[in-house]
């Protein structure tokens, strides 16, 4: 799904670009390069800052795959019908193999998938905060499909554009799934919102939760991010938080509006001035709170990924260094 | 003899509805992404035979609604053997019942091909390209772990040992045994055909079989484990809320 507009920053660490310096013919060649809109290539020289903010980016994606599966797949045992149980199935298995693409896109960038999992697993490398949000009722996952997809296809369709050429081709791909859970999303999310008066009072309350870790989604408002223009220079990042959360207000809004929804913000409305969104600003606080580990589902989230990965290891293990076993007794037939 | 047909679609159906349930518990959780993945592709499979049959049940006179006969019958009229509503518990639980069962499966479909009962004949020819990869990942997982090191093969054996009994389950004599000749041919001939085939692949994977079992009976009677009354509770918690209602 998932990547949030957001780079989470890392812990303090001197750059690698501040101990060797770029060569800067190489750096004017390559920032000539992804002027032209020419791709960057695994094997291509690159400057080490571009490699780093590069990882951060894919990994942090990837992670958020992972993870973001996670408060969906609680609901897979409780999909309502045959339909709505298969194709959420299909649905989170399409994240884990986001996630797998991922990873793979940002191991050829030279850290591992190992690394990376044991880097989410310490709390040293992040993932889209709106996952540290429980899914309470059924109605979330309709929520959760419709407008945090949405949500990130804003942002990876954008990304899609970025100068990296494995991210590029990998959300190329992963854009493709996303507009299908969209469908799937948007459809389960009109059948409560037109079902019965139960039914929307559900979906109402699931979209009153969610609205302000939705407006989080994009990250902080751009006078308080500090993304250097460097990122932008270097189409790592390709659109700004703003932009990005009021391309998605001005899609989704209306849709949510026409079904006789309400949102709660009293000061969400769309200027016609401007031609912007206006609205209540979020709590970004919380949201630094959310981020430092202290949001409602933090742990459990992180426990779940631990579990799976305690519990894999000697599966692991035996793929790596298969051994030769010899059969002690015939089997009895 | 449509009442028996009715009982050998329905365990079937029962059989995958559970399993696949099960499976897709695995969805975020596998010991490598692409186990979550395997397992999660596997479970829908099963959920969808298990539409198809209950399509077809409708289909029979008296036949409901499968989403309603799904999601709301008790756990005494399901007829799913015993193997299959056990908790995911360990992978390597969850690999071997996936082994057995999938073994399993292969030679019921494959003896279908020939069934008198069009409908039936109609899906194995449908499900046997899919049963085959499933086996497939089966058998390749077992024999790579069966001989992946001490632990490894412990923990093979260990789940082998478990699961054996509750798979010798599967060919239950049912209801519908002995009177469906020409639907199927009936389970002690499937279990002899399934005993065939996954010997060969448990010696690939240096793992015995245990000496004498006692089968685990009694599902195809509606007799279960109180692990299907709590996956039933759990799969209708939101269909139940309202089940003349559109989710």
């Amino acid at each position: 799904m998932y990547g949030g507009g957001y780079i989470f920053e890392e812990p303090k660490r001197q750059p690698l670009s501040a101990q060797t310096p770029d060569d800067p013919e190489k750096l004017a060649a390559f920032e000539k390069r992804i002027a032209n809109g020419e791709k960057i290539e695994p094997g291509d020289w690159m400057p080490a800052e571009y490699r780093r903010q590069l990882i951060r980016l894919i990994e942090q994606h990837a992670h958020s795959e992972i993870i973001g599966a996670l408060p969906e797949g609680t609901w897979i045992t409780r999909a309502p019908g045959f339909k709505r149980k298969l194709a959420l199935i299909a649905k989170v298995q399409d994240e884990i193999g986001h996630g797998q693409l991922l990873y793979n896109a940002a191991e050829t960038l030279g850290k591992s998938r190992e690394a990376m999992i044991n880097d989410l697993l310490s709390g040293k490398s992040k993932y889209s905060n709106v996952f540290n949000y429980p899914a309470e009722t059924w109605a979330d996952v309709t929520v959760i499909g419709f407008l945090i997809d949405a949500a990130a296809i804003v942002n990876q369709v954008a990304n899609a554009k970025g100068s990296y050429g494995p991210y590029c081709r990998a959300l190329e791909r992963i854009c493709y799934e996303e507009s299908f859970h969209l469908k799937q999303g948007h459809d389960a999310f009109i059948e409560l919102a037109t079902g019965t008066p139960a039914q929307k009072a559900m979906l109402q309350d699931a979209l009153n939760r969610w609205w302000q870790p939705i407006m989080h989604f994009f990250g902080p408002p751009d006078k308080a991010s500090n993304h250097s223009e460097k990122l932008m220079q270097w189409k790592v990042k390709m659109a700004s938080n703003d932009d990005m959360r009021n391309q998605f207000l001005d899609t989704y809004v209306p849709k949510i509006w026409e079904l006789g929804l309400t949102l709660p913000d009293p000061l969400l409305k769309k200027n016609p001035e401007t031609g912007k969104w206006e609205y209540s600003d979020p709590d970004w606080d919380l949201f630094f709170e959310v981020i430092k580990g202290n949001g409602p589902c933090n742990k459990e989230r992180l426990d779940v990924r631990k579990w799976a990965e305690e519990n894999g290891r000697w599966i692991r293990k035996a793929l790596m260094r298969p051994e030769e076993m010899k059969r002690q007794t015939a089997p009895v037939a | 003899m449509e009442n028996l047909i009715k009982e050998l679609v329905t365990k079937m159906a029962d059989d995958a509805l559970i399993l696949g349930h099960r499976n897709s518990e695995w969805t975020g959780l596998g010991p490598v992404m692409e186990e979550d993945i395997a397992f999660s592709s596997m479970a829908q499979d099963k959920i969808g035979h298990a539409w198809a049959l209950y399509r077809m049940l409708q289909d029979m006179e008296g036949g409901q609604d499968p989403d309603q006969f799904a999601f709301l019958r008790p756990a005494s009229e399901y007829k799913c053997c015993h193997l299959t509503e056990m908790p995911i518990g360990t992978y390597e639980f969850s690999l071997m019942r996936h082994f057995l069962f999938d073994h399993a499966e292969t030679v019921r479909y494959s003896s279908l091909l020939e069934s008198s009962f069009l409908p039936l004949r109609q899906l194995a020819q449908k499900v046997k390209g899919e049963l085959k990869y499933h086996t497939l990942h089966a058998d390749a997982w077992i024999i790579q772990l069966g001989k992946g090191g001490a632990e490894s093969h412990e923990k093979m054996q260990a789940a082998l040992d478990s699961c054996f009994p509750l798979a010798a389950g599967i060919f239950e004599p049912g209801p519908d045994d002995g009177g469906l000749s020409d639907v199927y041919p009936g389970e002690k001939v499937l279990q002899e055909r399934w005993m065939e085939n996954i010997y060969p692949v448990l010696t690939k994977a240096a793992l015995n079989l245990p000496g004498e079992v006692t089968p685990a009976y009694g599902g195809r009677y509606g007799q279960h484990t109180p692990y299907l009354h709590a996956l039933l509770e759990e799969m209708g918690e939101v269909f139940r809320q309202d089940p003349a209602a559109a989710w």
